[in-house]
């Protein structure tokens, strides 16, 4: 795991973010780096987290400790695709319980879990601030809004090719 | 009358060149140019501005206790971490008229002094964290932020800080925490943020609604925005509707419309969806109480229940709930009041800190107790349970999650106790899929 090291433009973009802040507040570019960092390498592994605190000059304690608390990082491997489904409540009243239900037989595994193949796992997560637009999910950055059985499958299909 | 949105679909407006042509930056200009930063703070103060992230705390009064060590950088902070259930305008706003938000923001910072300050925008947001920064370089090339804005001689620095995915920082002093690098813990209060925040320094936090609001102050008086509304409910709201209705969406209304208008008018939500009728609503997000069908549009004394801050807290908790963050979740008689409550119980479980134990454990407690009875595996003593346990919670935590957890699981049983009971002795009807209780003689009962 020794070849663990960003790309160049990602260490000069976080340069640039490290100055965002007072001298010495380096510590607040945690959670923009474990972004960048899972970006690259898909979860948080403790080697990533290490280099993470290299980077900031703290010990890995620190960035375990806030990895841990913040439920968007990885801490264990996941597959290629990873959707995040919310489960609250308004998401549920747009009928989202079916709708992930038959996500997860669809690719025949359950919350948690990743496929055989690597290529999806399943994570549900509470509100996404998409309440008007449910059922949601979100597959990286992007937001898939008013979720329906039909829906979920031209996304499988899509990102199955 | 809009005031955030008034040009939200107007193609282009994310641009910064439309958003000009449309009015935008000139109350920087007016600000920077024509007042002191002290008499932006005396138009938001007299506008009667309310914090619209759920709190609803004067605005101008949260500024005015702003400390200004020399010497000492002051912060103004945005809370773009919007994650209470129900509410998704800020998502709305900030993703259609980035703009809007950057403006306020400049306005707000000069008022306040400050010449760094952050949006902490929800890491799940990263799309709208990408059309913040695209804008906010737009605002820059402009010379609207960095050195010398406008030629004042005033300097701001902008930047958005990603969160990580966790409810508890949309309360401020975990946001701070969060914002310096570290779990996002809130802090025991005092000292407030206003004398010690953002590493230490005089922090102002404010909600993206609140700072955007500011713009339309300083253009136009806030005497103008104190029309707006009734009473102390100034001014305008937006309000996420979710749920069953016909035209869920995000809608800015004067402050004073009834509750009634909102649900079923054409302009708003456009009424329950076809063929069903309304049960029940929870007007201001997740945590504050629900109310009936009856409750909801007329208060104890048989008015219509108005859509401002004291209408919708008329009868008090008894009868009464709060506009919070004008998060409105509608629904109708297919809804199994029991299974929404327990998705808000597991919701606050999962969220809750962990930092007070009322809160950790009873969080822990209710979502169990609910999912038990929502199982068909309840027993008889377990309402009671859940009513005990929402109370030694309430008011005995460092910040409001605590009580944000209670308050939902007590009002759902103090209106439809019948329907947890029915769990309980019904369990085999109950579990039945979509099976729903029909309180004899209700209006939303067939």
């Amino acid at each position: 795991m020794s070849n663990i090291v960003f790309p160049a433009e990602t260490l000069d973009l976080i340069k640039k973010i490290i100055a965002r802040y007072p001298d010495e507040k380096q510590k607040s570019a945690i959670l923009p780096i474990l972004h960048l960092a899972q970006a690259e390498w898909k979860w948080c592994s403790p080697a990533v987290m290490d280099y993470v605190a290299t980077l900031l000059s703290i010990s890995p304690i620190e960035v375990y400790e806030v990895a841990s608390f913040y439920t968007m990082f990885h801490l264990e491997p996941v597959g290629e695709h990873v959707i995040e489904y919310c489960r609250t409540g308004p998401c549920c009243l747009m009928g989202g319980v079916e709708v992930y239900d038959h996500l997860k037989k669809r690719l025949g595994i359950q919350t948690g879990e990743t496929t055989k193949d690597g290529k999806f796992t399943i994570k549900e997560v509470e509100c996404l601030a998409a309440c008007g637009w449910g059922p949601v999910f979100q597959i990286r950055e992007k937001y898939h809004m008013h979720l329906t059985n039909e829906k979920v499958d031209e996304i499988i299909d899509e990102l199955s090719k | 009358m809009k005031i955030l949105t008034q040009h939200i679909d107007v193609p282009g407006i994310e641009t910064i060149d439309v958003f000009m042509k449309n009015g935008g930056y000139k109350a920087v200009e007016k600000a920077i140019k024509t007042m002191t930063p002290d008499e932006v703070t005396e138009e938001v103060k007299k506008s009667g501005l309310r914090g619209r992230g759920g709190a609803g705390f004067p605005m101008g009064m949260k500024w005015s206790f702003l400390a200004k060590p020399e010497g000492v950088p002051r912060y103004l902070v945005c809370n773009a971490d919007e994650s209470e259930p129900g509410t998704f305008k800020d998502h709305y706003l900030m993703m259609k008229s980035p703009h809007t938000l950057i403006e306020g923001m400049i306005v707000s910072s000069f008022a306040l002094g400050a010449n760094t300050s952050y949006i902490y925008v929800r890491g799940e947001l990263m799309y709208v964290i990408n059309i913040l920064e695209k804008a906010i370089q737009e605002a820059y090339d402009k010379g609207l932020l960095g050195k010398n804005i406008l030629g004042s001689g005033y300097d701001l620095d902008l930047f958005v800080q990603p969160g990580g995915g966790a409810y508890i920082c949309g309360e401020e002093t975990a946001l701070l925490e969060s914002l310096e690098g570290k779990r996002g813990n809130p802090r025991n209060k005092p000292p407030f943020p206003a004398v010690k925040g953002l590493w230490q320094c005089p922090t102002v936090v404010n909600n993206v609604e609140s700072i955007a609001a500011t713009s339309w102050i300083v253009n136009n008086g806030g005497d103008a925005y104190a029309a707006i509304g009734v009473g102390r409910s100034t001014g305008t709201k937006l309000i996420s509707a979710s749920g069953h209705i016909k035209k869920p969406g995000v809608y800015e209304i004067p402050l004073g419309i009834t509750v009634e208008e909102f649900i079923y008018s054409d302009e708003y939500c456009g009424g329950i969806r076809d063929g069903h009728k309304l049960k029940a609503v929870v007007a201001g997000g997740s945590s504050v109480p629900i109310l009936s069908a009856d409750n909801i549009l007329t208060t104890d004394a048989g008015e219509k229940r108005l859509m401002t801050y004291e209408s919708l807290s008329e009868g008090g908790f008894a009868t009464g709930t709060m506009l919070g963050s004008g998060g409105f979740i509608v629904m109708d008689e297919t809804t199994c009041i029991v299974h929404n409550t327990l998705t808000f119980a597991r919701f606050y479980h999962h969220e809750s800190c962990g930092q007070c134990s009322p809160c950790r454990e009873g969080t822990g407690w209710m979502d169990k107790v609910i999912k038990r009875i929502e199982t068909g595996k309840g027993r008889s003593e377990d309402i009671d349970l859940l009513v005990d346990v929402a109370k030694k919670i309430e008011g005995n935590t460092i910040c409001p999650l605590g009580d944000a957890a209670a308050w939902p699981v007590a009002a759902a049983i103090r209106h439809f106790r019948d329907e947890f009971e029915w769990h309980i002795t019904h369990p085999e009807e109950a579990t039945k899929p979509g099976a729903v209780y029909m309180r004899p003689g209700a209006s939303w009962s067939n």
